[in-house]
């Protein structure tokens, strides 16, 4: 099949007074048509700035963005990062759209939800107001906001944090997009209200057969919504597998990591959490070996001298790591 | 076993004001509604509930950094509300708080070691040296640097900031802290180094906690009991292990299905029971039952008369009409 979204090399660089901070470096990863991929990774990870770099929503003056996203769907094959900024609005919004963490800071607060639902429309679409409001109402209806007709006229303050997610979801699904890019929208929720925004996500994945970038830090979250988990750590893509194979067999130190320090109901019982010691490393230094090494149980010489490649271990299952978990030893290759 | 901390029937009522020109009755928010409970010595008492449920308010009632609206507070045999500031004061060294917003509660302008010697010069009549000593003692202890101390909070990240904000807590050796969401802001990976730590505080120094958060999974983890509250309420109260392996309330068992579980065909095979709705506004609380609005498996029962906490089984508090007799899961 081929990919919806192909990104490759892309690195993303911020200029500071205090010198370059290397954001995302040498990012590699495809999206296909109807999957959702999961992006994992603590905060400072790089996961929010890969996704902005690609759709040019980075501040221009201070960010250097290079490599290739190639987007190709129906009558389309375009590299994104090549597009000046009109150009890139013809796909913003109606071929690929993206919601935020904090819904009430991205809905604008003195326009009515409905209008800002309309504009999108009444922008791509091309509607007319009054087959806007018709259709906003319908989107309303999708994301499972009750009385619409009386939403619609709603202002974002008048709504709970779970309404507002609902409300920038029909936003972003206004205009049918192929891709649809989520930076932790449910992080700022209860889980109640969570799980709600998870279930509503898949019903509509599967409605309207788009495809999904979820951004999160909660590997709970990922286990029963994501195809694919692409795990990040310092700006770089550490690990990339098909989600049964990822829990099951974890095959970066990072990963392994991360799954040992969620507490979890189905594994009670487990007196201490596996932590990982030390802090997440400091972006201003170019990377020249592993970014991880630093709080790596496993790090040996080799990790300190080179930037581990891409290791294929199972069909669709990438690591960038010298060292062999499953057979606990260094690769041979090294 | 010993109570260290108990509480009776305490309610915290705040007023709002509708409007500036007062045209219209102003209205009480219910944050806290009759709730009591004990907790034990070195033991530490979960407390879970959605945003805006009132955990966070009872935490701060029962150190009376707020005062309770109606109800006592025991610490031992001591009569909390009888006290006036000054011997209050002197209680405070006993009874300490961790705050969720790390930043926000420490001073920037302070270096860290000032903030954590600030308690010791108001409370005891430690020499400057003594201090200096306990400083560089407590910093070991939560797993910093004595070289720390000359630095300022912005310096460090979010986690280095817990540990600090704890350090400055440990300063006059308190036998009870209430821990307000301390790990909510904290990656994962640094979540469970702060959890490891605070573990670890507790087998050495014998200290008591009431962990407060929004994440049962992290609680189930740390807790020995646990609380469950909705709507400034206490609908149910009981071990952890009975909590999660027997849950009587129909919200505690909503609550459990909705974690997602990191395991991703365990989670593909189970069902979650989703809540539909919203916590309703804690200003007018649904009449009877708080939950029954949102309960799967409520009736009118549920919406005409309040259900009483009570004992159902030994150490186990529920507050429902269909305790253990009508089960979430099932209706799905």
């Amino acid at each position: 099949m081929k990919p919806i979204l192909a990104v490759e090399k892309l690195n993303t660089r911020f200029e500071t007074f205090a010198g370059s901070v290397y954001a995302v470096n040498d990012i590699n990863f495809e999206l296909f048509p109807g999957e959702i991929l999961a992006v994992v990774g603590e905060s400072g990870s790089g996961k929010s700035v890969t996704m902005l770099s690609l759709l040019g929503l980075l501040p221009g003056s201070s960010s250097r963005v290079s490599g290739r996203a190639q987007f190709s769907t129906a009558g389309i094959d375009v590299d994104l990062l090549s597009l000046s900024k009109s150009e890139l609005n013809r796909y913003r919004g109606n071929h690929i759209s993206l919601i935020f963490q904090d819904a009430l800071r991205s809905l604008n607060p003195v326009t009515t939800v409905g209008e800002q639902i309309s504009e999108s429309l009444i922008t791509h679409l091309g509607y007319n107001k009054k087959k806007a409001r018709r259709h906003a109402l319908e989107l309303l209806e999708l994301v499972g906001i009750s009385q619409p007709d009386k939403r619609y006229s709603s202002y974002p303050h008048m709504f709970s944090g779970g309404m507002r997610q609902r409300a920038m979801i029909a936003i972003a699904i206004s205009c049918k997009p192929e891709i649809l890019i989520a930076d932790e929208p449910t992080t700022a929720l209860d889980v109640t209200i969570q799980s709600q925004i998870l279930e509503l996500a898949r019903r509509l994945q599967r409605e309207l057969g788009m495809a999904v970038i979820w951004i999160t830090h909660d590997l709970g979250v990922v286990a029963g919504l994501a195809d694919r988990v692409l795990v990040m750590y310092g700006g770089t893509a550490v690990e990339i597998a098909p989600v049964d194979e990822l829990y099951e067999n974890p095959r970066h130190p990072y990963t392994e990591g991360l799954l040992g320090a969620i507490p979890s109901i189905a594994n009670k019982g487990i007196k201490r959490l596996v932590s990982i010691d030390g802090s997440p490393p400091d972006l201003f230094q170019a990377p020249r070996h592993c970014q991880f090494v630093w709080r790596c149980p496993y790090a040996f010489e080799p990790c300190w001298q080179n930037i581990p490649q891409n290791y294929e271990i199972n069909k669709g299952h990438y690591s960038k790591c010298f060292y062999d978990l499953q057979n606990n030893r260094p690769r041979t290759e090294v | 076993m010993d109570k260290l901390v108990q509480i009776k029937n305490i309610t915290k009522y705040f007023d709002v004001k509708r409007s500036f020109i007062k045209l219209k009755r102003s209205s009480v928010v219910r944050a806290v509604d009759d709730v009591s409970f004990a907790i034990h010595k070195n033991e530490t008492l979960g407390l879970v509930g959605e945003s805006g449920c009132g955990k966070s308010t009872l935490g701060r009632v029962i150190l009376r950094l707020q005062e309770p609206t109606s109800g006592t507070l025991f610490y031992e045999d001591t009569n909390l509300n009888l006290l006036k500031p000054e011997e209050l004061r002197r209680f405070r060294t006993k009874m300490q708080i961790v705050f969720q917003d790390s930043y926000s509660s420490l001073n920037p302008r302070h270096k860290i070691g000032e903030i954590i010697a600030e308690p010791m010069t108001i409370h005891t009549e430690m020499t400057y040296r003594q201090i200096r000593e306990r400083i560089y003692e407590l910093l070991n202890l939560v797993g910093l640097k004595p070289g720390h101390a000359n630095r300022f909070p912005h310096e460090f990240s979010g986690g280095q900031r817990q540990r600090i904000n704890i350090a400055r807590t440990l300063a006059l050796s308190p036998n009870f802290i209430v821990c307000d969401e301390p790990i909510s802001a904290l990656d994962v990976s640094i979540q469970a180094q702060v959890v490891n730590l605070l573990q670890d505080l507790q087998d050495k120094l014998g200290i008591t906690y009431l962990f407060i958060a929004h994440d049962l999974s992290m609680v189930q983890h740390i807790s020995n009991r646990i609380a469950v509250m909705y709507l400034g309420k206490i609908m149910e109260l009981t071990s952890s292990d009975r909590l999660f392996d027997k849950p009587l309330h129909p919200y505690t068992q909503s609550l459990i299905s909705a974690i997602p579980i990191p395991d991703p065909k365990k989670e593909r095979m189970r069902k979650t029971v989703v809540l539909e709705g919203e916590v309703p506004s804690p200003v007018n609380p649904p009449a009877g039952c708080v939950f029954h609005t949102r309960c799967p498996v409520s009736d009118e029962l549920c919406s005409r008369e309040k259900p009483e906490y009570r004992e159902i089984e030994p150490e186990h508090y529920v507050a429902c009409h269909y305790a253990g007799v009508r089960k979430v899961t099932e209706i799905c």
